[in-house]
């Protein structure tokens, strides 16, 4: 069976030839026209006029297009219709696009789009989380607030109390493909989208409003991206409707795509978020009660920030049970970019909070921070506690960490090492080393619940080769090869007879995007239905063919056997295509048992959690804050792996972004709200010497609790916070240099390091 | 500008190129090789690396900011001519593949360039061969994993029989220094272009037009690296590759900075004239050349002058440069080794600087005899510290010349805020690296590269 095998990547042999097509190397027809946008240099006001006139003459140039010549809806926004494709009347952050400029060539657009003068009336920018909030400038009428006790009172009971806030920056996705898309308009006025999106059917539904035209009439196709982690869930709606009004509007078919520089400075990133708290516990680090405070920057646009600050709550307590909580979160309005999906949405901003407050508990006390943290682990499903529920009132009955972790420390050789790092640090004077472990306990389903379905469609043609089709999309996770070994699983063919094909909203419909780790769970489980559907009908007609019982049809080994009958599935496959037997099915899934409130904060917003944990060691210069990762090692719950090769890749790679996230790198606006790291010359993601020197990555030996496909756990955003380890290590090498706690800002870039190592060695 | 090269093993003829236009954008747009991907346009994340092979041998280069006549008379690969000629993959293609090194697979054409060039020159410092290639997905590990596999396989006979062509005579690519003198006196307005590191982005990303543009490649008497008993003496085209392994026996720190300088791609590019005469305030070897006494060699037509290096940065974006005139080499006096070049960067590879000092400090009989200093990104311009300096000079060679001397940083620099640093940590640093350097010397720790798990 090909479920569980470590194989390939499905495109590996096209992504190291150069042959895997990604939107810009799509052939393009002859006159095909390119987009660049006009942006706005002002981070807010009021657009007092357009002096275009250069920017039409400008070489090449088509067209140029204002919010006053768009045809219909001006709107891009995933939610609540408050981002215009094009500023009409007001800007709202540096980078904001003001005009569209339609030219012959990609250079000329760009060109073109430098060459337009637009006057505005400037208002104050809100660019501050102090003065959105001095302002009350907020998405939602106020905070929103989960609770379970009384953590005011639990906390002021408790024998011990430590309270602090920090800084916690966002990150920019730097996905090395940047945002493209192209429509090519059809004969009846629709048109097809070429999209490099993780959600396609959002691209179809407002390519459709902004062309006036049912959704019928627009048919999206993204093969792959080159990569995504939440970037392109909503932030290509601007391209695709660009290209869409622009083709309606000239006939020809439209490209556009953002240089990186324009990427960087028009999209939004990773939510930045102020943590502050104040947690009362007893002398044995037993935790009592908890406040959190949530100050989430979101941007100028609502976009996803109300479900990416409710999973950040959600995740306020990570693996620990808190007898008395209280979470209170802000969703401010700011003028810069509307922060929007990353890998993790909120959770690794919630979940930093908690760490972060352990870190501090087991600083104050003096306790091992490992041993600290199990203390207050959730109970292992066998273990009988009163009281099992998280903060919003969800049962926790999948609690795989006690043995993960116990796992984990003895493999990584974690006390040896601490002992021996304690050691170390002692012959020196600069250099200090530090070593943390962390934990992951991640909730896996979309907290809006109605998108956790999903479809597939399945042929089985007469010759016996299969194709598949679903509503995932792929951006390097490895999904369609997955979802592949799956159908192959369920027909018992090779992998090779199934073709993967292009996720495109004419196969399967109302789609929900690529996200939440959600693909394997939700399309597996679609090709699952329609292969079985499938194999169903043939089975049935075979047992009549054969006199046989359809129960007795074996699908194996590429064979399929009828009682004592042997035969390839491609003579089966033939057999029943003449005996008139359908071998097309749709397969459709939707996620039993959650169900949430998330206003009440109340229910079960996940059918189950996903768990990890990571032991990093770290060595930090006092006198630079130059910082480094030594050593990495994990343990991550997969559920029975579909592919264990690609599941570590996920974790392997989600880590070292997770630790880019809470080092290097830094986003950085200047006072006029320019967004002044834009590139990689000056936005530092992990580079190859980064990663840690030694690297153990292991999956747990597991299977998932719960009914999913195969047993398998999601794995897409998960290990992502497996990160927070790096961050908590550089914790515990600062703390090397002196009595203070270290209360580190993230990302804890060398200058953060250094300014930790002042406060806690010399007060400053 | 006619021009000709080997792409892939075929030979192109490009009769009438746009000097300005892209290796990138030619391979995309006019030959619809698609391979090679534009990831940030600027040589910062090697998603366009193709491999240019010359009779000095391979290197992997940047195709996004690679100006076409850069290649005339040379040998391109890119991914599509990886594999062989019958389709089989290349050794480090298979291994890719087999070790799970892509993911979403828009860097992959770049590693695989990168990889297949290290293969080629039998490099295996791959943390360093692949600096310059950024990848979001994988966390690197098992592209290293793929690298080490097949690091030991027979270079594919398609890429060992990868050779030059004889380029026809071009107006604008001198091919002698002489040449070069003539040319900039007739047009003393064009651009120069060595490696087009800095000018890459004035095309890509300022979207400038670039009317006269004169390439230096051809220029093989200004690259060499002259090294006597008495002298160090670096011509101007020299890259900093070459002038990384010409540090190395003399000044091993001045050679680690430069390993950090850039990634492979830039450094097999940039020269050493190039990151002198652009001026700028965070060009790394202007600091460590001023601390190891340089002299710049100017030449206009038939007439040399000379001055040192510090004098000829005046002031930011303003250097002691004629029209007309250009940087022919450097030089500095041989003399034993007591230079520390220290580089602070938010990422320890492929990164700017935001302070980097280069300390040179002379101890006899324990009193320091004298001490060149010098930074980057402290000022506008490449600068020395003066006081520093002097608080130094005379002192006994102890603990404490080093806290009063480091007093004196507040007098020599006035550093700005940006992206990259504050102020007061770029001064606070600059302060410690003194410190650094004393403690180093005094055999202490004082790298956290050097610290292994």
């Amino acid at each position: 069976m090909s479920v569980s095998k470590p194989l390939p990547h499905d495109a590996a042999d096209l992504h190291v030839t150069g042959a895997a097509r990604y939107v810009d190397d799509i052939p393009t027809p002859v006159g095909t026209l390119h987009l660049a946008f006009g942006l706005s240099p002002i981070a807010r006001g009021h657009i007092t006029g357009m002096h275009l006139h250069d920017v039409q003459h400008s070489p090449g140039v088509a067209a140029v297009m204002t919010a006053k010549g768009l045809p219909f809806s001006n709107d891009v926004s995933p939610s609540i219709h408050d981002e215009p494709l094009l500023a009409a009347g007001t800007v709202n952050y540096v980078g904001q696009p003001v005009f569209l400029v339609v030219a012959d060539s990609h250079r000329n657009a760009r060109i073109a789009a430098r060459k337009g003068k637009v006057d505005y009336q400037e208002e104050p920018a809100l660019l501050t989380l102090d003065a959105a909030l001095a302002a009350d400038s907020r998405f939602e009428e106020g905070p929103r607030i989960y609770q379970k006790g009384d953590a005011a009172a639990a906390i002021d009971a408790a024998p011990r109390i430590v309270e602090g806030s920090f800084e916690l920056g966002g990150q920019e996705h730097f996905y090395l493909e940047g945002q493209a898309a192209m429509a090519w308009p059809q004969e009846d006025g629709g048109m097809h989208v070429f999209s490099s999106t993780q959600h396609p059917t959002e691209i179809q539904h407002k390519v459709a409003d902004a062309i006036g035209l049912p959704m019928h009439a627009v048919r999206v196709e993204t093969r792959r991206m080159g990569g995504g982690f939440g970037g392109k869930e909503s932030q290509g709606n601007a391209l695709a409707v660009a290209c869409a009004v622009a083709a309606r509007l000239t006939g020809k078919p439209c490209k556009m795509r953002y240089d990186r520089d324009d990427d960087m400075v028009i999209t939004g990133k990773r939510h930045a978020f102020r943590i502050s708290y104040r947690a009362g516990f007893g002398d044995d680090g037993q935790l009592q009660g908890i406040e959190f405070l949530h100050l989430a920057d979101c941007g100028w646009a609502q976009d996803l920030s109300l479900p990416v600050a409710d999973r950040a709550m959600l995740h306020a307590d990570n693996a620990y049970l808190i007898p008395s909580i209280r979470i209170e979160s802000h969703r401010l309005r700011t003028n810069r970019q509307s922060a929007t999906a990353y890998r993790g949405f909120g959770g690794p901003q919630g979940m930093v909070g908690i760490e972060r407050v352990m870190d501090h508990i087991a600083h104050d006390l003096g306790i091992d921070p490992a041993e600290l943290r199990q203390r207050n682990y959730y109970a292992a499903p066998a273990e009988a506690k009163p009281d099992n529920t998280t903060p919003y009132g969800m049962e926790v009955t999948d609690f795989e960490l006690h043995g993960m972790t116990a796992d984990l420390l003895r493999s990584s050789d974690y006390a040896a090492r601490k002992a021996a790092i304690a050691e170390w640090n002692k012959t020196q004077t600069h250099l200090k080393r530090g070593i943390a472990f962390s934990p992951v306990k991640f909730g896996i389903s979309f907290t809006l619940t109605h998108l956790n379905q999903a479809g597939a469609l399945v042929h089985v043609y007469q010759d016996g080769s299969v194709h598949l089709n679903h509503g995932g999309t792929e951006m390097g996770q490895g999904l369609f090869q997955k979802v592949a070994q799956v159908a192959a699983s369920r027909f018992g063919i090779p992998l090779e007879k199934v073709k993967i094909t292009a996720t495109d909203t004419g196969k399967v419909p109302n789609t929900s995007a690529t996200a939440a780790s959600s693909g394997s769970d939700l399309n597996g489980m679609a090709v699952k239905a329609a292969c079985d559907t499938i194999r169903a009908r043939m089975a049935e007609h075979l047992a009549l063919q054969h006199q046989a019982r359809p129960g007795d049809v074996v699908f194996k080994n590429g064979q399929v056997r009828v009682g004592q009958d042997v035969m390839t599935f491609d003579q089966a496959a033939m057999a029943c295509y003449q005996g008139r037997i359908s071998l097309s099915a749709t397969g459709f899934y939707k996620t039993p048992k959650v169900e949430w409130d998330r206003i009440k904060g109340q229910g079960r917003p996940f059918y189950y959690f996903a768990y990890g944990a990571a032991v990093t060691e770290v060595a930090v210069d006092a006198l630079t804050g130059e910082n480094r990762i030594l050593r990495c090692d994990i343990l991550h719950d997969a559920g029975a792996s579909l592919n264990p090769a690609l599941d570590v890749g996920q974790i392997e790679g989600g880590y070292v972004q997770g630790a880019g996230w809470l080092t290097t790198e830094e986003l950085v606006w200047d006072d006029a709200g320019r967004l002044r790291t834009h590139a990689p010359s000056t936005y530092k993601i992990p580079a190859c010497s980064d990663r840690p020197d030694v690297f153990n990555v292991k999956l747990w030996d597991g299977q998932n609790r719960e009914d999913t496909i195969y047993r398998s756990k999601a794995v897409g955003e998960p290990p992502f916070m497996l990160g927070i380890s790096a961050w908590l290590a550089l914790s515990d090498a600062v703390a090397a240099f002196g009595p203070a706690y270290p209360a580190l800002n993230a990302p804890a870039t060398a200058e953060e390091v250094w300014r930790a190592i002042r406060r806690v060695r010399d007060g400053i | 500008m006619a021009l000709t090269f080997r792409l892939n093993g075929e030979e192109v003829r490009i009769p009438d190129a746009d000097p300005s236009a892209t290796l990138l954008d030619w391979l995309r747009d006019e030959r619809g090789l698609t391979g090679t991907k534009e990831g940030c346009n600027e040589g910062d994340c090697g998603a366009c690396t193709v491999m240019v092979t010359d009779a000095r041998g391979s290197k992997a280069l940047n195709a996004c900011i690679l100006f076409l006549p850069q290649l005339n008379g040379k040998s391109v690969r890119t991914v599509e001519g990886a594999a062989g000629p019958d389709g089989s993959l290349h050794p480090m293609q298979q291994a890719m593949v087999d070790h799970h090194g892509s993911q979403c697979g828009f860097c992959t054409p770049g590693f695989i360039m990168s990889m297949v060039t290290a293969h080629a020159n039998g490099a295996t410092d791959f943390d360093d061969q692949l600096a310059g290639n950024l990848c979001r997905c994988t966390g690197y590990a098992p592209i290293i994993r793929a690298a080490e596999a097949a690091k030991d396989a027979p270079v594919p006979d398609w890429i060992t029989r990868d050779r030059p062509v004889a380029p026809g005579p071009q107006p604008l690519m001198p091919q002698s220094a002489d040449e070069l003198a003539e040319l900039c006196e007739q047009t003393p307005d064009a651009t120069l272009i060595a490696g087009a590191t800095d000018v890459g982005l004035w095309v890509t990303k300022q979207l400038r037009h670039l009317p006269q543009m004169i390439f230096l490649d051809g220029c093989a008497d200004l690259k060499g690296i002259e090294v006597t008993g008495t002298t160090v003496r670096i011509g101007a085209m020299a890259d900093m590759n070459a002038l990384r392994a010409a540090m190395e026996p003399l000044h091993p720190s001045f050679a680690e900075m430069l390993r950090r300088f850039a990634s492979q791609q830039v450094r097999a590019a940039a020269t050493v004239g190039g990151n002198i005469a652009n001026g700028s305030p965070i060009g790394d070897t202007p600091p460590a050349l001023i601390a190891l006494d340089a002299t710049l060699h100017l030449r206009k037509g038939n007439s040399r002058r000379e001055l040192p290096l510090e004098d000829f940065f005046l002031d930011y974006g303003k250097q002691n440069r004629q029209p007309g005139e250009f940087v022919e080499a450097v030089s500095f006096p041989r003399r034993p080794d007591t230079l520390k070049v220290y580089k602070l960067s938010k990422r320890f590879d492929q990164d700017i600087s935001a302070v980097l000092g280069a300390f040179n400090i002379t101890v006899e009989n324990g009193r320091i005899t004298a001490a060149r200093i010098a930074f980057g990104g402290m000022a506008g311009i490449p600068k020395r510290a003066p006081h520093v300096e002097a608080a130094l000079t005379g002192q006994p060679w102890d603990q404490a010349s080093i806290q009063s001397a480091a007093a004196s940083f507040d007098q020599d620099f006035t550093p700005m805020t940006d992206m990259r640093a504050s102020a007061g940590y770029r001064l606070e640093t600059a302060r410690n690296m003194l410190t650094r350097y004393f403690a180093e010397k005094d055999g202490q720790a004082v790298s956290v590269l050097e610290v292994r798990p």
